[in-house]
C-alpha cells in the first residue's frame, strides 16, 4: 500500500509550539482523508524547529468507486420533465438512460451514474493545501513580496518549501503537485542549517528520515530529548556530579535544535553563595541550560550543562566559552541583586508597594498588603497562629515584590522574600510565610502548615476573593483571569488540611476588603455559593456524592467548611446503611404526602402536632412515633451542637422503625378532619427532624 | 591583514565592526543612512524603519542609531549596561525570501565562523506599545548570547504591513564585546589602534554615562520635560491637522508627516525621562503609553497620505 510524505519547511518554529504542530498536521490530514473515504494503517508526525513532517502509511491508490441510480419521469413524459431528468444525471440524450418497469407507475427511465473513485494524489493535491492555509498556529504572521496582498498566506514563521510525494514501496513515488501562495510542491529539501546545508531529493519516509540524519538532522523530536538526556547524564556522571532533571526545559530544548550537541561548562564558584534556586533559574530562563549537582550533599555544583545544535570543528570549545560569558554575566547580575536587596529591609520596602497598582478598582499593593495583615491578625486565633507574627509575616509577604531579583525574575517571588526575612533575622514562622502565603498553587501543590503561614495564606486568598467579588469580576465559563477558583480551592484546602474552624461569611464580612469595596451580604452570600460548587468539585474528586453536598448547603447558615465536610462524610456513611436507607424512604414517602395534602388543601402542616390528639384518638404508632420523634430530635439537636453528625444520624435513625410501622398501620387520610390534620402535622415533625443534619430533599438516588 | 587594516578588523575595532556591517549591508542594495539627529530609545523610531515600513513602496536601509534608554543607566559603573548605546539597525521591504542566510552571512562578514559558533533563531516577538506595533521574529543567539533581533513587521502604527519588512537590529557593544573577547563594554577598543593611538569606548563615553546617570535619576528637570512633553504632544497634532490635504484641492498629500512625527519622538523620549525620574505612577504611565502611541497612529495615518507613503506625485 501507499504511503504519503508531507514535509512543510520554514524557518525556526517556536519550540513549545512544534509539538502541537505536529498533531495537528496529522489529525488534520488524516481526518481529511477519512471524511473523504480513505482509510490508512498508521501516521506519525514529527517536528523540528526547521519543519514538521507527517507520514501517513497504507493507502489506498485510489478512491471507492461510486455507482448510483436515479429514477427519472417516466417514459412519454413531457419534454421539460424529460430535459430537466437530463440535466441533472448529466446525460445528453434519453438513449444514456435505461428504461425499467413497474406494475405501478409503468415504464420509466433510469440514469446510471458512476463515478470512478478519485485517485488519491488528487485528494491529497486537494486537501493540503486547504489544511496548509488555515493550520490552527497560536501566533501567525505574514512575510515576503506575497504579504502585499490582502489573504496572503500565513504560517508561524516563513513557509519555505514543501515536500509531497506519494506511491508505493515498489515504485518511485511521485510528487502530489499544488502550490500554495507561490510555494510549488515538490520532492526537495534541506538538511541542518549549518552542518549539511545543502538540497537533495527525497523519495519516500523510509529514505526522508535516514537522508535527514545524514544531513544532521534528528527528525523525531522525543529521540532529540533521548540523546540530550542521556548524554546529559554521562556528562555529568563523569564528573561524578548528577544532573538535575528539568522535563520542562528538556522538551524546550529538544525543540531548539535539529542535531543536539551537549557540552559541559563551569562558572566561578564564588557563585554558589546565591540561593541555588536563583542560579537554576538564571540559567534556565536566560541561557536554557541545565544545572548539576554533586550527588553526595545534594547541593548545586558550579557547571552547567548546554545543548548546541552544532558539531563544531573546535570542539566546542568556543561555544563552551561564549556560553560561559554569558552565564558569568548573568550570575554576576543575580549576584549583584542578591546583595543589593540585602542591603533594604523588607519593612523598608513598603513604600514602593504603594506605586504598583493590584487592581484599578482594589487599590495598590499597599493597601492591599495593610487588608491582608488586619485579616492575618484576625485569623490567627482561629488558626493557633501568634497574631502578631501572622500581622508581621502578612506585612512582609510581598515585600520582595520590590526587589531586584523579583522585578528580574518574577517567578522567585516569595521565595526570595523567604531568603531576605531569614537573612534579617525574621522568626523562622515568619520567614516561612512569606513564601508560603502562595500556597497552594493548585490541586497537587504542597498546602502549608505552620499557622502562621496558614493565616496568612487564607487572608491572602480571602482578600482576593472579596475584592474581585465585589467588583464583580467573577470566572465566567473558561476565563477567569484572576485565579479566582485556584485561591477558592486553596482556601477549601487550607481548612479541610488543617482542620480549622471557620465562619466563612462572617470573615468576609468581616474582612477589609469587604469594607473597602462597600460590598453587601449579597457579596457575601454569592462568594458563599461560589464556595459551594468549589467544594463540591473539590469533593467530587475526592469520591463525595454531589447531593450529598447540596443536602447539606441548604441548610440555613451553613459557612464553616470544615463542619460541611464532617457532615457530608458522615450522612453519606449513614444513607450506606440500612437504617439510613430506610429512613430516607420514609423522609421520602412522608415528604409526598405532604406535598400531595398540602397541595390539596392549599395550606401547610408546619404547626407542631397536638400531642393530645394523638393520646387520645391516636393509633399505637403514631402514639409510638410522636414519642420517639420528641427524644429524637432532642437528642440529635444536641449532637450537632456538639458537632457529633454521627451521634445526630445515630438518633435519628431510631425513628427507621416507628416511621415505618406508622405508615404500615395508619391512615394518614383518616375520615376525622381532626385526627387527619394532627397526623399530616406528625409527618410534617418527621420530616422536619430530618433537618437536623441534611435537607434530606436534595439527596438523589 | 596588511597592518594598515588591522584596525579595522571588527574583532578588534568597534568603528571597524559598524564599517563592516555598512560595508555589507550596502552590497545587499541598502541605503546606508546616518543616524536621525534625535533623541529615541531605539533604531526602530528612527522614521527610516517607522514610517518606510508602512505602505507599499519597497525600502531597504540600514544605519547605526544612538539608542537613549534613561533608565538603563549605571554611573558607568555595570560593565554591560549603558543609557546610551549603539543600534545597528537593517530595514528590508518586502522582507527577501533568504533574509534570514543574509543575516548569517553578516555575522560571517564580521568574523563570526558558523563553523565553530551555535547560531540559533530563538522565539522573540517583538511589540512596541507606544508605536502601536508588533512583529513575529526571535532573538538571534550566538554561543548562547542574544547578539540580534530579528523581527517580521506585521503591524506599525496600528496598521498592517502590506508588504512585510524583516528588521534586524544588531546589538553593536555587546557583539563587540563578544568579538574582542572584553568582559567590560569600556574596555572595548574603539578605533582598532593599539598603544598610544589605542581610543577606548571608556574614553568616549564613561563620562557621558557618569554625567548622564546623574541628570536622568537625579537632576533632569521634571517639570520642563512634563512641560515638553506636552508641548510635543500639541504640536505634533497641530502638525497633523495642518499638513491635511484642504478640502477642495486636487492634491490628496499630506504635507507634513514627518515633521509632525519627529514631535512624536520627542514627546517619547520625554516620556522616558520622566519614567526613569519616577514621577510617572504605574497608573499614568499606562495612559502616557497610550498618549504617544495615539499620535504614532496619527502620524502612520498622515505618512500613508504621502508619497513615501505611496501616494502617487
Amino acid at each position: 500500500m501507499p504511503d504519503l510524505l508531507l514535509e512543510l519547511f520554514s524557518e525556526e518554529i517556536p519550540a513549545r509550539m512544534q509539538r502541537r504542530a505536529a498533531e495537528d498536521l496529522k489529525k488534520l490530514v488524516t481526518d481529511a482523508l477519512v471524511e473523504r473515504g480513505f482509510v490508512y494503517e498508521g501516521a506519525k508526525a514529527f517536528a523540528t524547529p526547521r519543519r514538521l513532517a507527517l507520514h501517513v502509511a497504507g493507502l489506498p491508490v485510489k478512491g471507492q468507486d461510486v455507482r448510483e441510480e436515479r429514477k427519472g419521469p417516466r417514459v412519454g413524459a413531457p419534454e421539460a420533465a424529460v430535459q430537466g431528468f437530463l440535466k441533472g444525471a448529466g446525460l445528453t440524450s434519453l438513449e444514456q438512460a435505461k428504461i425499467e418497469s413497474d406494475p405501478k407507475k409503468g415504464e420509466f427511465y433510469v440514469a446510471v451514474i458512476e463515478k470512478p473513485g478519485r485517485t488519491t494524489q488528487d485528494v491529497l493535491a486537494e486537501i493540503v493545501p486547504q489544511i496548509v492555509k488555515t493550520f490552527p498556529w497560536p501566533k501567525s504572521m505574514r512575510w515576503g513580496a506575497a504579504s502585499k496582498d490582502p489573504g496572503s498566506l500565513r504560517w508561524v514563521r516563513p513557509l519555505q518549501s514543501i515536500v509531497c510525494t506519494f506511491g508505493p514501496e515498489t515504485e518511485d513515488p511521485e510528487v502530489v503537485h499544488f502550490e500554495v501562495d507561490g510555494i510549488a510542491s515538490g520532492d526537495v529539501t534541506h538538511g541542518h542549517r549549518f552542518l549539511s546545508p545543502g538540497a537533495f531529493r527525497v523519495k519516500r519516509f523510509d529514505d526522508y528520515a535516514p537522508a535527514l540524519e545524514r544531513a544532521k538532522v534528528v527528525l523525531d523530536a522525543d529521540r532529540r530529548k533521548d540523546i540530550i538526556l542521556h548524554d546529559a547524564r554521562d556528562l555529568a556522571f563523569a564528573q561524578g556530579l548528577e544532573l538535575v532533571e528539568d522535563e520542562g526545559l528538556l522538551e524546550e530544548v529538544a525543540g531548539l535544535v535539529e542535531w543536539p550537541v551537549v557540552l559541559m561548562g563551569s562558572f566561578d564558584e564564588a557563585f554558589l553563595d546565591i540561593p541555588p534556586e536563583v542560579i537554576r533559574t538564571t540559567i534556565r530562563a536566560n541561557q536554557k541550560c541545565f544545572v548539576l549537582r554533586d550527588p553526595k550533599t545534594g547541593k548545586l555544583a558550579n557547571r552547567f550543562l548546554l545543548t548546541s545544535n552544532l558539531v563544531a570543528k573546535d570542539g566546542g570549545k568556543t561555544i563552551v566559552g561564549g556560553n560561559e560569558r554569558v552565564v558569568r554575566a548573568r550570575l554576576s547580575d543575580a549576584k549583584f541583586f542578591w546583595e543589593t536587596d540585602q542591603r533594604v529591609k523588607l519593612e523598608d520596602r513598603l513604600d514602593k508597594l504603594k506605586s504598583i497598582v493590584f487592581h484599578e478598582k482594589l487599590g495598590t499593593q499597599h493597601e492591599r498588603v495593610e487588608r491582608i495583615a488586619a485579616l492575618a491578625r484576625n485569623l490567627a486565633p482561629i488558626v493557633g497562629a501568634d497574631p502578631e507574627l501572622a500581622e508581621r509575616a502578612a506585612r512582609l509577604a510581598k515585600a520582595d515584590l520590590v526587589t531586584e531579583m523579583v522585578g528580574e525574575f518574577p517567578e522567585l517571588q516569595g521565595l526570595m522574600g523567604r531568603y531576605y526575612a531569614t537573612l534579617q533575622g525574621e522568626n523562622p514562622s515568619v520567614a516561612a510565610a512569606v513564601e508560603e502565603h502562595y500556597k497552594p498553587l493548585g490541586p497537587s501543590d504542597r498546602v502549608p502548615t505552620d499557622p502562621v503561614s496558614v493565616a496568612v495564606a487564607l487572608a491572602d486568598k480571602i482578600d482576593t476573593l472579596v475584592g474581585f467579588w465585589a467588583i464583580d469580576e467573577k470566572p465566567t465559563g473558561s476565563k477567569d483571569p484572576y485565579a479566582l477558583r485556584r485561591a477558592a480551592l486553596g482556601v477549601i484546602r487550607l481548612v479541610l488540611e488543617n482542620d480549622i474552624r471557620l465562619h466563612f461569611v462572617q470573615q468576609v464580612m468581616k474582612s477589609r476588603a469587604f469594607a473597602a469595596a462597600e460590598a453587601n451580604e449579597g457579596v457575601a452570600a454569592d462568594l458563599l455559593s461560589f464556595f459551594a460548587d468549589r467544594l463540591k468539585v473539590y469533593l467530587r474528586d475526592q469520591g463525595a456524592r454531589h447531593d450529598l453536598i447540596d443536602a447539606v448547603f441548604a441548610l440555613p447558615g451553613q459557612d464553616d467548611l470544615l463542619m460541611i465536610v464532617r457532615r457530608v462524610e458522615a450522612l453519606g456513611r449513614f444513607l450506606d446503611t440500612e437504617d439510613g436507607a430506610n429512613l430516607l424512604a420514609g423522609y421520602r414517602r412522608a415528604a409526598n404526602i405532604l406535598r400531595i395534602e398540602e397541595k390539596k388543601d392549599g395550606r401547610s402542616y408546619s404547626e407542631a402536632p397536638d400531642l393530645e390528639i394523638v393520646n387520645a384518638q391516636g393509633q399505637i404508632e403514631e402514639k409510638a412515633l410522636a414519642v420517639v420523634l420528641h427524644g429524637a430530635r432532642q437528642e440529635a439537636a444536641v449532637a450537632v451542637e456538639n458537632e457529633d453528625f454521627e451521634g445526630a444520624m445515630r438518633a435519628l435513625s431510631r425513628l427507621r422503625q416507628p416511621v415505618d410501622a406508622f405508615f404500615d398501620k395508619v391512615t394518614v387520610n383518616a375520615e376525622d378532619s381532626a385526627l387527619r390534620e394532627n397526623r399530616l402535622k406528625l409527618l410534617n415533625a418527621f420530616r422536619e427532624a430530618t433537618r437536623a443534619v441534611a435537607d434530606f430533599s436534595r439527596i438523589e438516588g | 591583514m596588511t597592518s594598515e587594516t588591522a584596525h579595522m578588523n571588527p574583532a578588534r575595532s568597534f568603528q571597524g565592526l559598524i564599517l563592516t556591517l555598512q560595508r555589507y549591508w550596502a552590497e545587499q542594495g541598502c541605503v546606508i543612512l546616518q543616524p536621525y539627529d534625535m533623541e529615541m530609545g531605539a533604531g526602530t523610531f528612527h522614521p527610516a524603519t517607522t514610517l518606510r515600513a508602512l505602505g507599499p513602496k519597497p525600502w531597504r536601509a540600514a544605519y547605526v542609531q544612538p539608542s537613549r534608554r534613561p533608565k538603563d543607566g549605571r554611573y558607568g559603573e555595570n560593565p554591560n549596561r549603558l543609557q546610551h548605546y549603539y543600534q545597528f539597525q537593517v530595514i528590508l521591504k518586502p522582507n527577501p525570501p533568504d533574509i534570514q542566510q543574509l543575516y548569517v552571512k553578516s555575522l560571517e562578514a564580521i568574523g563570526i565562523d558558523t563553523g565553530v559558533h551555535d547560531i540559533r533563531f530563538v522565539e522573540d516577538d517583538w511589540e512596541s506599545p507606544t508605536l502601536g506595533a508588533w512583529g513575529l521574529g526571535w532573538e538571534c543567539w550566538c554561543d548562547g548570547m542574544e547578539v540580534s533581533q530579528f523581527t517580521y513587521f506585521q503591524q506599525v502604527a496600528g496598521f498592517e504591513c502590506s508588504p512585510v519588512a524583516g528588521e534586524l537590529t544588531y546589538g553593536l557593544e555587546r557583539l563587540a564585546m563578544y568579538l574582542q573577547g572584553v568582559e567590560s563594554i569600556y574596555d572595548l577598543n574603539f578605533n582598532g589602534l593599539e598603544g598610544d593611538r589605542k581610543v577606548t569606548y571608556g574614553d568616549v563615553f564613561l563620562q557621558a554615562e557618569q554625567e548622564y546617570s546623574r541628570h536622568n535619576f537625579e537632576y533632569a528637570d521634571t517639570e520642563m520635560l512634563f512641560r515638553h512633553f506636552r508641548d510635543a504632544e500639541a504640536a505634533c497634532r497641530k502638525y497633523l491637522a495642518d499638513g491635511e490635504p484642504k478640502p477642495g484641492a486636487n492634491d490628496s498629500r499630506h504635507l507634513m508627516a514627518l515633521p509632525a512625527y519627529d514631535q512624536c519622538i520627542k514627546a517619547s523620549h520625554m516620556f522616558n525621562l520622566l519614567d526613569a525620574r519616577g514621577v510617572i505612577s504605574v497608573t499614568e504611565r499606562q495612559s502616557y503609553i497610550l498618549r504617544v502611541r495615539e499620535l504614532a497612529k496619527a502620524c502612520g495615518a498622515a505618512w500613508l497620505k504621502t508619497e513615501g507613503g505611496g501616494v502617487a506625485a
